[in-house]
């Protein structure tokens, strides 16, 4: 993979650069350090029209921002360990997603849910190949793994190696089932549930949940102890 | 902040499709994927067109990307399916096992049945 940005926790640290000076916060990122694009105009230039026609206001613009950070990279996890402790709901949310995910307070604005299970003879993994669709509301901003070329032009067709690259090795007798999320559906996986987490809490399930297992690069292991 | 009165978007544009009336396609049904390459904004992959595939769900339908893309309200909704196609089929240098499969969502105006067997893979360049 040319993109070895795997930033899962990236979201997660708080780099503030607490500091010098007057007291006040150094920056963050240099992201904004250059011109604006012109898609950075566009885009203020229309949330200002939008405000200005009381369409939105900022602070709904910041609040679904902060949703996006805070509330939406944690749900799918707890939805699949839901399913994982309760075979009844894993069988309505196999059935409809978004039904079973808003049984769960879990209000999918996606059109459509479609959760796909692993079992002994398959395993499913996600991509679109046309742009980045991804389960937002279920995992956040896809990785930017996710949105590169590599990964979407060659899981593909070679899913297997892109896999093993992931750390993934499936052995021949199981079917890969690869899922390009190419219009209106949204995917999520639903993992098997490994030996030695027999009697734990969904929110303890939910930590092994990471956003790679739901995407299905990888598999759920439960941590040695040690 | 207050909320304030939000106006309503303005009214798009009717669409020029015509309408789909119930499912043409059912699920296990043998289906091409056409092998045609309009200009536009298209949401079926370059490198699936003109391979066959089986009807694997009946989605439901959907506003026309084709149109939604341009500015148009997307109506009248298309048909929207998923179709399982098998890797060996799609991708003739597929290396993994034959039973590897590959599924996606195919507008029904991107579909006609399959005649008879599943041809070999067309020899196009993908993509």
């Amino acid at each position: 993979m040319s993109d070895t940005s795997f930033d899962y926790y990236a979201h997660r640290k708080h780099d503030h650069g607490h500091g010098r000076g007057h007291g006040d916060h150094a920056p963050v990122a240099v992201a904004d350090a250059g011109p604006p694009s012109e898609y950075e105009i566009m885009s203020r230039a229309m949330q200002e029209l939008l405000e200005a026609r009381g369409v939105v206001t900022a602070e709904e613009i910041r609040r679904r921002m902060e949703i996006f950070e805070e509330e939406f990279p944690y749900r799918g996890s707890r939805v699949i360990a839901r399913a994982w402790a309760d075979p009844a709901f894993k069988q309505r949310l196999l059935q409809d997603g978004k039904a079973a995910c808003a049984e769960m307070g879990v209000e999918l604005e996606a059109t459509r849910l479609i959760a796909v299970e692993n079992t002994p003879d398959v395993h499913n993994v996600i991509v679109c190949t046309l742009c980045s669709c991804y389960p937002r509301e279920l995992l956040g901003m896809p990785p930017t793994w996710y949105k590169s070329d590599n990964y979407r032009s060659r899981v593909v067709f070679e899913p297997r190696s892109v896999l093993k690259e992931f750390g993934t090795v499936l052995p021949d007798h199981v079917t890969l089932r690869v899922h390009d999320s190419n219009a209106d559906m949204r995917y999520v996986v639903v993992p098997m549930r490994p030996d030695g987490t027999q009697g734990w809490s969904e929110d303890k399930l939910a930590q092994i949940l990471t956003r790679d297992t739901l995407v299905g690069v990888t598999v759920p292991r439960v941590p040695e102890k040690g | 902040m207050t909320p304030g009165k939000r106006t309503q978007p303005r009214t798009k544009l009717p669409s020029t499709y015509n309408p789909a009336s119930g499912h043409r396609f059912n699920v296990g049904d043998r289906v091409v994927i056409k092998h045609a390459f309009p200009p536009g904004h298209r949401r079926t992959p370059y490198y699936i067109r003109g391979k066959e595939g089986v009807i694997e769900r009946i989605c439901g339908a959907f506003p026309n990307p084709e149109e939604l893309a341009y500015g148009f309200d997307g109506e009248p909704a298309k048909m929207l399916y998923r179709v399982r196609f098998e890797q060996k089929h799609v991708w003739p240098g597929y290396q993994g096992p034959a039973r590897d499969i590959i599924e996606m969502e195919i507008f029904e105006h991107w579909l006609a049945p399959a005649s008879g067997r599943a041809k070999p893979a067309s020899p196009t360049q993908n993509g």
